[in-house]
């Protein structure tokens, strides 16, 4: 129960959610909502760890899961934004196909290792008290880039010209496409993005932060999680990150709480029946839901919402596709 | 060239059917070349597939039993996706029906300890599990209706929450013997099967087919009705259009929203009495291999006709029968990721006519 490991590791899986979120987040810019995260999280997760394996090289399998992830997801830019499927239903159907393609291709992958991303402490930055032993003690590489991408994410969506060319077509397509920005085109680029994003999250898990293959335990919901984030957190990284990093820390703290035999003088009733584990399970997915409502009423009074064209295909002219 | 037309006139009434079965064929296909491409043998397990849901009337009628619930759930997305509201959590709504059911069995039904007919307990069963659908459903519908959250996210969500809570009761109070399951219910919480009449007609013996195939039959004929005759489905369908011109018309949406997503709820609930009533006669971990999202694709593949959710869900059911042994395991998962993919892509020749034009 000590905070700042409790923090420390808050910060490591919370990274997951973090890239995930993200990468939602450039696809709903876009106008693109993407339902099949955990599809595309568990393909990452597999094809990152089986390419790891197989070339003894972790980074190679990272590369890997975000490019077979992204390419996943580039089915859905094809239903969505070319044959103007139903985003929800092209999103679930994603989250099927890319579950089943990682326990197909990922038979066998269980109880095997693969060469890790191994965590390092930040020369200097670790020795500041209190601070450097939560965020730049005993990291993983990846969760280090985390802290650089959330800014380097928010200057590109709301600081420059490509960023803003995002935002417009989620926001009022037909008016983007007479700038001159091709919209089908950059929804199909923020799709992939978004695709790459959760594929490195998942990624993330089997090669870093929790490393193994365990078929679709491996995720085990953080796709969806990950969704509801983007909604709690406006379609805004710096958000998603502070949400996504208290996720990490519930999940870690969840796992500390059943441990000990006494919690601050008093008598852990988890250590006399570990069946009200259950319960505390249950917290992340509840706080989605909560988090969801204290969102969505932060924004009715801010009056920001959604962008405006998210879910609706954009059709060009009378003929469409 | 090819050119795509907006379809002008009515779609032909063969084309969504056509559609379908396509889908299901090209999903088909497509597992099977991802199967030879790592090293197993389409043929060989498609023949296996037929064989073990199809081959015999004893498989048949497993396969019936596993198409029970997705009748049921399939239903229940149906009356949800009318209304464009995305039920997902068909699952965790399952999971709390499977619970109703179960408490009447572990809770009620010690408290008369001379026990009570088959009738009044099925009964009871019938409506505890509706219920707990029901209210596991009026959590995101309230939420929808009051505060325009996503119901995609809370129904989601819940399913955890339900398979935890589930956990909770098997591995605690209603524990048998420390094992992760409720001890195997009375007989009078059994529903009916063939098999029972076996001693008077001996081609039952061994046919698992219980009565909850016909809860599904007749659930289909009253979702048809309330979809389709009654003015609630009518308003039902006007809102899933169109919610603006159904607000103008005066419809109340946020009523509406609950009640429908119950009713969803309810019959997902159903499923899950059906479940444990007429198939694992107990309440243990992982009494649906995702049922519930199964269901998604059934109503969807159907069209949203309550009818054609029978035949879907029977296919559907023979998938899940073989997937049990089929190696890989996420083969049958995959093949509906597929089958959904190619009708929401084959939709669009429902909505553009494929011209060929020359120059």
């Amino acid at each position: 129960m000590d905070p700042t490991i409790i923090l420390n590791s808050g910060l490591s899986t919370g990274t997951i959610l973090l890239y995930a979120s993200i990468g939602e987040i450039f696809a709903e810019r876009a106008g693109i909502i993407n339902l099949g995260v955990e599809g595309m999280m568990l393909l990452g997760a597999m094809t990152g760890f089986s390419v790891s394996i197989a070339t003894g090289n972790p980074w190679l399998g990272l590369l890997a899961a975000m490019l077979a992830a992204g390419l996943l997801s580039l089915l859905h830019g094809v239903v969505t934004i070319h044959l103007q499927g139903d985003q929800v239903v092209s999103g679930l159907s994603l989250t099927f196909l890319g579950t089943g393609l990682a326990l197909v291709f990922g038979e066998g992958l269980t109880g095997q290792n693969a060469p890790l991303i191994s965590a390092f402490d930040i020369p200097g930055l670790a020795l500041i008290p209190i601070l450097g032993p939560i965020f730049f003690k005993g990291l993983s590489p990846l969760v280090y880039l985390g802290y650089l991408f959330t800014p380097l994410a928010w200057v590109y969506i709301n600081k420059t010209r490509p960023g803003l060319h995002l935002r417009a077509i989620g926001e009022k397509p037909s008016a983007a496409d007479s700038m001159g920005v091709n919209v089908y085109r950059l929804r199909y680029f923020y799709v992939f993005i978004g695709g790459c994003l959760a594929g490195l999250a998942g990624a993330t898990i089997t090669l870093s932060v929790s490393p193994g293959w365990y078929s679709a335990q491996t995720t085990s919901g953080q796709g969806w999680i990950a969704i509801g984030l983007v909604i709690f957190a406006q379609w805004d990284p710096f958000q998603a990150a502070v949400g996504s990093y208290l996720f990490g820390a519930l999940r870690r703290g969840i796992l500390d709480l059943q441990g000990p035999r006494q919690i601050f003088g008093l008598v852990n009733p988890l250590y006399i029946n570990s069946n009200w584990g259950f319960f505390l399970q249950m917290t992340p997915y509840l706080l989605t839901i909560i988090a969801l409502v204290l969102g969505s009423r932060a924004a009715a009074k801010k009056r920001i919402g959604s962008p405006a064209a998210l879910g609706t295909p954009y059709i060009r002219g009378e003929r469409g596709v | 060239m090819l050119i795509f037309e907006k379809r002008v006139e009515d779609v032909p009434k063969w084309l969504p059917l056509v559609t379908s079965i396509g889908s299901v064929v090209g999903a088909f296909i497509f597992s099977g070349f991802i199967l030879k491409l790592i090293g197993g043998q389409p043929l060989v397990v498609g023949q296996y597939f037929f064989e073990a849901t199809f081959g015999s009337w004893p498989v048949f009628s497993d396969t019936l039993v596993k198409a029970t619930p997705l009748i049921m759930i399939g239903l229940a997305c149906t009356v949800a996706f009318k209304m464009k509201l995305w039920n997902i959590g068909a699952e965790g709504q399952f999971y709390a029906g499977a619970f109703g059911a179960s408490w009447v069995v572990l809770e009620v039904l010690p408290l008369f300890p001379s026990g009570l007919p088959k009738v009044v307990v099925i009964a009871m069963m019938m409506v505890a599990g509706m219920a707990g659908g029901a209210i596991w459903a009026f959590v995101p519908a309230y939420l929808k209706a009051r505060f325009q959250i996503n119901e995609i996210i809370t129904t989601l969500m819940l399913n955890y929450v339900a398979v935890l809570w589930n956990n909770f009761w098997i591995f605690d109070r209603w524990s048998d013997a420390g094992f992760q399951m409720t001890p195997l219910f009375d007989k009078s919480a059994w529903l009916p099967r063939l098999a029972d009449y076996a001693q008077s007609y001996r081609m039952f013996s061994g046919i698992t087919l219980h009565v909850g195939v016909i809860f599904g039959v007749v659930a289909a004929v009253m979702v048809w009705w309330i979809l389709e005759r009654s003015s609630w489905g009518y308003e039902i369908k006007l809102i899933g259009d169109n919610s603006e011109a159904a607000r103008y018309a005066g419809i109340n949406i946020t009523r509406n929203i609950v009640f429908a997503l119950m009713l969803s709820g309810a019959l997902a609930g159903l499923a899950g009495m059906s479940e444990v009533s007429g198939v694992v006669h107990r309440l243990q971990e992982r009494i649906s291999p995702g049922y519930g999202f199964t269901g998604i694709i059934i109503a969807w593949l159907a069209k949203l006709n309550p009818f054609a959710v029978i035949p879907v869900s029977i296919l559907f059911g023979a998938l899940i029968l073989a997937g049990r042994e089929i190696q890989p395991s996420g083969l049958p998962l995959m093949l509906q990721g597929f089958i959904l993919f190619m009708v929401i892509s084959s939709d669009v020749l429902l909505r553009y006519k494929i011209v060929i034009r020359r120059g």
